[in-house]
């Protein structure tokens, strides 16, 4: 069967990285031997996960492995939906790599970094084909001790360490919420396996700590507001693919594990709709908003991740208000704009992080305020970049506008279908505008600080050969990324089936009685009036190609100045000033200004710094709190291995004492 | 499709591409009027936009193609928008449910590539002209979309067709209230978006308060009368908007309800000519309060209507 072809693609992306081990450190053989194995990889996993979602069967097998208890594994449509974007990544990502951490030039870590690679693709695709709690965490542990070493590839570096640190403590809180999740379904539903219930088994009681306990630990995977703190500092220390990676795929298989367990209960309540839908439209809004304060540009595309999170939990939210209420056409715009933007946001966002990697390599820096001019320097890598920001922000003709638009339709519905009874839903719309408005405005501050203008500070020369535009081996998954967004931007209808194919394994009952997507939401005429807008754009340009054709070149008028320099022009900072100042509220900017005294001010710096909400004003300060309150218990830490012994010892001895017999002893001592 | 409709269609492309610069041309003479000047003649946008493109263009050395990408980006969202949008009591040329949101987000686009290309010259001023533009948009975005909601659940539609030309007999009399708030609230948008006296002032000599303007410093010859025309076109597509709101009268004969319609937005035009010329500009920390203003404006108008 082809879709089995998916275990064999996971299995040899599993393995790219182990030859490259074996082989020396400088050689760069290794690197294309993973390359080459993880393009097979993406190769079969695609065609495997097609298939499935083109409506060939898929396949259930049992692990042959006892210390999993009869852990099987199967695909249905909604697992392939998933696992497109995962070996897509992995193979685009894998070539990307050639270019942007070469062997030759990271000895000490491009092997390491190849190997989790690997394993990070093959953990995520296990964890999608699981239908059994132990493969389940299998793959998710995989996936998350993978994404480990990968954001701790630059171990020298403090701040690289203290994310990956942060991450880990953040990933394995998730595992455990998990290991609660799991032993309690074992308890109610009395197996492990991950199949659905029928309605009423679960108690009220049971479903509720099911949800909340699903939520959270999937939530701190998918970068759920309060819930994202590991994920802009880890994103802004990976190196670029790797952060690619991260935000386009893995944090969608915390979608991916709340969507899984949300088909297994079709009976949810309509709350948790209204919940999800609440959390999304914070995490959107706020998302962006934190993302126009930030200086660095890698962790301000990670706060954007944040909020297409929260753009597709609002999709989910509304699936799961018609799903309760039983409408099925709420339920299928909410879910296919989530789905769709699940694909969406794992193009574009990959495509931003790559063309910020290019621009690191050349730069060495990710300060915005540092960086500008390189759209002469790197027209490839500025021309992507730009398709990549116009479809983040959601603008036609490109991909981020159809998944939005189904959203804003499945939102809107309350309005002109009396009978769907979720009348508050409709505030969604007006809350996706405005981020909508604030994407853009942070988008236009990326590009103009980074591409346009003239440079802020002095580039570093460059290696002989990269002076200019990255080679490529990076520019080619980038074309690839932006074909791909156009290709959805223009011609939406060509993925609808793979869309319905996934709602409908997502709930049965709700793809029945719906309409089809097609007979929902104007799908081809969107695609038509994308293409129209391109071609009125080539008739314009085509009409005005004559006129003022000498084009002299003279320095920035700005009013009459003679001799504008780099420094004069506006900052990012600045640019996103005014916004920054009608969310401190919010933001709460910590500000360093410099007191300007005397007639003759020496020279002065200025710095401002956002801090994250929940990591440095929540987390940190309980942590540091917690470490004093219990000081005293240190003592009991002395380093010295004898007296780690000792509580070995005790702790032996504790349990050993559970064995003995204390009520016989008891009885037969007082019977005498 | 039938005749009546191919000369409908016909003329709405017509006026969608020669009648905005007039309306620029009423607002001046309205100034003026109040000046107690003669002022240019009514078609002098015209005889600028034509005289700009037979200009040579001049660039900045900075630049890159983003910088001419810009105007015509934002033209060609405009005059797609224009075929979305129904004037006076005819259909749009372009029309399906859901149709608003694209016309919405053509405005985005437009926006986009706008401030893009005035962040291209490296300039303080345009840089500050983008920064607000984008500020001031995302207070207006969101009420815009509230005013669209009011419509949407007015007429039952998620077409603009439908959604603009209200429900078949006419408002009824408890929407009357949402209506006004919504026609309010339009209105503000319509001058933030446009540009126009209390959020930007169109004549003003200080760059550094200047919005629009600013962003178009350094733009010249044939690049410059593609931003003034696209930005008459863009007065011309959320004026109509605004009609369908405030006067939406029509009597069923193309030969009268035509002229009608241009009658009726050449009066828009005269009324922003007056409200130019008695009031001034505000200060630039208070546009902010104004579109919040137009936002509770539209908000409370959707509360009104589904409470």
């Amino acid at each position: 069967m082809i879709s089995s072809f998916v275990l064999v693609g996971a299995s040899a992306a599993a393995l790219s990285g182990v030859p490259g081990l074996f082989l020396p450190r400088t050689s760069p053989l290794g690197q294309r031997i993973a390359t080459l194995l993880m393009e097979v990889a993406a190769l079969l996993g695609t065609i495997g996960a097609a298939s499935v979602l083109a409506g060939s069967g898929g396949f259930a097998v049992e692990l042959p492995w006892p210390a999993a208890s009869g852990a099987t594994l199967g695909i249905d449509a909604l697992g392939a939906f998933f696992l497109v974007p995962i070996f897509l990544m992995g193979g685009l990502g894998s070539i990307y790599g050639l270019g942007y951490w070469p062997q030759g030039r990271n000895p000490r870590s491009a092997r390491r970094l190849q190997l989790f690679w690997g394993l990070l693709t093959a953990g995520m695709a296990l964890l999608v084909v699981a239908r059994q709690a132990f493969s389940f965490l299998l793959g998710w542990e995989t996936m998350a001790l993978s994404a480990f070493f990968l954001i701790t590839t630059e171990d020298d570096r403090e701040e690289c360490r203290t994310a990956g640190w942060i991450y880990l403590i953040a990933t394995h809180i998730g595992t455990l919420l998990l290991f609660g999740f799991f032993a309690l379904w074992r308890r109610t539903t009395g197996s492990f396996a991950l199949q659905p219930v029928a309605a009423g088994t679960l108690g009220s009681g049971a479903m509720s700590l099911l949800f909340f306990l699903a939520l959270v630990a999937f939530g701190l995977k998918a970068g759920i507001m309060p819930l994202h703190f590991w994920l802009p500092g880890a994103h802004a220390n990976a190196p670029s693919h790797v952060s690619a990676m991260l935000s386009g795929v893995m944090l969608k298989m915390g979608i991916y594990g709340l969507l899984r367990f949300l088909s297994l209960v079709p009976d949810s309540p309509a709350s948790w709709g209204g919940l999800i839908l609440a959390l999304g439209a914070v995490s959107g809004l706020f998302g962006v908003v934190f993302a126009i304060a930030q200086h660095d540009v890698k962790r301000l595309l990670a706060y954007h991740s944040v909020e297409n999170i929260g753009i597709i939990l609002m999709g989910l939210g509304l699936a799961l208000l018609g799903r309760a209420r039983g409408q099925s056409s709420l339920l299928v715009l909410g879910l296919a704009g989530a789905l769709l933007h699940v694909w969406n946001h794992g193009l574009f966002k990959p495509l931003l992080f790559f063309g910020a990697g290019s621009v690191l390599r050349r730069t060495g820096t990710r300060q915005l305020d540092r960086l500008g001019g390189l759209a002469k320097l790197m027209p490839w890598t500025a021309a992507l970049f730009l398709a990549g920001a116009v479809a983040i922000c959601g603008l036609p003709p490109l991909n981020g506008f159809v998944s939005e638009l189904l959203v804003y339709l499945g939102a809107a519905r309350p309005l002109v279908d009396a009978a769907s009874g979720a009348p508050a839903a409709v505030l969604a719309v007006p809350v996706l505008a405005m981020i909508g408005a604030l994407a853009v405005a942070c988008f236009v501050k990326v590009y103009g600080a980074v591409f346009l203008g003239s440079a802020r500070s002095l580039l570093p020369p460059g290696r002989p050969g990269e002076q200019g535009e990255s080679p490529a081996s990076m520019i080619g998954p980038m074309l690839a990324l932006a074909a791909l967004c156009a290709f959805i931007g223009v011609a939406p209808s060509a993925i609808v089936p793979a869309l319905e194919a996934a709602i409908a394994s997502w709930s049965p009952a709700g793809a029945a009685t719906s309409p089809g997507l097609l007979g929902l939401a104007p799908l081809r005429e969107v695609g038509l009036a994308s293409a129209a807008l391109v071609a009125l754009v080539a008739i314009i340009v085509a009409a005005t190609r004559r006129l003022g054709r000498s084009g002299a070149r003279v320095g920035t008028w700005d009013c009459g100045y003679a001799r504008p320099t780099s420094r004069m022009q506006y900052t990012a900072s600045s640019f996103g000033q005014p916004i920054a100042g009608m969310f401190a509220w919010v933001l709460r900017p910590r500000l360093h200004r410099p007191r300007v005294e005397g007639v003759f001010p020496g020279a002065a710096t200025l710095e401002s710094h956002v801090d994250d909400a929940t990591l440095d004003r929540v987390i940190v300060p309980v942590s540091n709190l917690i470490a004093r309150r219990f000081g005293w218990f240190r003592r009991f830490q002395q380093g010295l291995v004898q007296s780690y012994v000792l509580y070995i010892l005790i702790a032996v001895i504790a349990l050993l004492c559970t064995l003995v017999p204390f009520g016989d002893i008891w009885a037969a001592v007082f019977a005498r | 499709m039938n005749g009546a409709v191919m000369i409908d269609t016909a003329i709405h492309l017509l006026l969608l591409l020669l009648f905005p610069p007039l309306l620029l041309g009423v607002i001046n003479k309205t100034k003026a009027f109040f000046a107690g000047r003669t002022g240019a003649p009514l078609l002098q946008p015209y005889h600028d936009i034509v005289k700009l493109f037979r200009k040579d263009v001049v660039l900045s050395s900075s630049t890159t193609w983003i910088f001419r990408a810009g105007p015509v980006i934002s033209l060609a969202t405009m005059l797609l928008a224009g075929l979305l949008v129904p004037l006076g009591r005819f259909e749009a040329p372009i029309s399906f449910a859901g149709d608003f949101i694209l016309f919405a987000y053509l405005f985005a686009l437009g926006r986009f590539f706008t401030t893009t290309a005035a962040l291209d010259t490296g300039s303080a001023f345009e840089g500050m002209g983008a920064s607000r533009e984008v500020t001031f948009s995302f207070l207006s975005e969101p009420a815009f979309f509230f005013a669209l909601l009011v419509l949407a659940k007015e007429a039952g539609s998620l077409d603009l067709n439908a959604m603009l030309h209200g429900p078949e007999g006419g408002v009824r009399a408890s929407s009357l209230a949402p209506m006004v708030l919504v026609a309010l609230g339009l209105f503000i948008v319509l001058l933030a978006e446009t540009c126009r006296i209390p959020v930007d002032d169109p004549n003003t000599h200080l760059e550094l308060t200047m919005v629009h303007e600013a962003m178009a410093l350094d733009h010249s010859g044939p690049l410059f009368g593609t931003i003034l025309y696209s930005s008459a076109v863009k007065l011309f597509i959320l004026g109509s908007v605004l009609l369908h709101v405030v006067a939406p009268f029509g009597t069923g004969r193309p030969l009268i309800d035509w002229p009608l319609f241009c009658a009726e937005l050449a009066a828009l035009a005269a009324a922003i000519g007056v409200l130019e010329s008695v009031m001034a500009r505000l200060r630039m920390r208070r546009v902010p309060y104004l579109l919040t203003g137009a936002l509770l404006c539209c908000g409370a108008g959707f509360t009104l209507l589904v409470r």
